[in-house]
């Protein structure tokens, strides 16, 4: 199976899921805090290579995992992001608190 | 048959169970297909519809399981999708619409749903009576802007 979560000295990476909604957002939550309480981690990396779909649950787990890390001085980033989760970081104001990378991307699915 | 004629409408009842929440998004945009939409109009109505539900399923029925009901109309170019939940209602509308309010933050909600719904929807209405449920009414232009 393929590694969802990875840890790199103080970085975790996290796979983001395909869809990225309610359901995904709630289990993401978990396994990261999972992470978060474990490990010594500063630095989060939200991969969304694969995700085709988030709504503001997507929101709710990266914001909340800022405010987690900005209080032990750390900070997360996004990467492989699509226009679309661009449009919608964008429309959250999370561009002003973290780092997001840009992809241009695979063909988009329905 | 000429385009202002078309007409077609839909309705799906299902338990607000989280994981039912792809499937309502699926089946609504597969109805819209008929429409011709892009991509990006099909992802902006699954987004909306997606912030519609997991209202109804966190909010109005508070993650108890209950029945969520979605119409759908096709009317010309536009399509209106309504959310309807019988759970605890709205007790401020506006309020509620605010950005960045929630009144879940132990859940880490964003605040942002209703925000979303506007973004990507051309119309959103909201009723809502406490103890009665709510309605989320919104409506789409598709092929609005080429």
């Amino acid at each position: 199976m393929e590694q969802l979560y990875q840890i790199e000295g103080v970085n975790l990476t996290v796979r983001m899921p395909t869809e990225l909604d309610h359901l995904g957002a709630e289990r993401i939550k978990k396994e990261t805090d999972y992470y978060l309480e474990n490990y010594h981690i500063q630095h989060i990396i939200f991969d969304f290579q694969k995700t085709d779909f988030m709504d503001s649950s997507g929101i709710g787990v990266v914001a909340g995992r800022y405010r987690l890390l900005n209080l032990r001085g750390g900070s997360v980033e996004a990467v492989h992001v699509s226009e679309r989760i661009d449009k919608i970081f964008h429309l959250s104001g999370m561009h002003k608190i973290m780092e997001i990378h840009r992809e241009e991307k695979k063909d988009e699915r329905v | 048959m000429r385009e202002y004629e078309k007409s077609n409408e839909m309705a799906i009842e299902f338990d607000g169970h989280p994981s039912n929440e792809a499937f309502a998004r699926v089946a609504v945009a597969a109805f819209c297909t008929q429409l011709n939409p892009t991509l990006e109009e099909v992802a902006d109505l699954k987004t909306a519809l997606s912030e519609a539900i997991t209202n109804a399923i966190i909010h109005g029925y508070e993650g108890q399981v209950h029945k969520i009901r979605i119409e759908c109309e096709i009317r010309g170019n536009a399509i209106s999708v309504a959310v309807i939940d019988r759970g605890k209602g709205i007790e401020n509308i506006e309020e509620a619409m605010q950005p960045m309010f929630t009144t879940k933050p132990e859940m880490e909600r964003s605040g942002m749903g209703f925000v979303f719904m506007e973004a990507f929807m051309d119309q959103v209405q909201v009723e809502s009576r406490p103890g009665e449920g709510t309605a989320v009414r919104m409506k789409k232009v598709i092929g609005g802007q080429a």
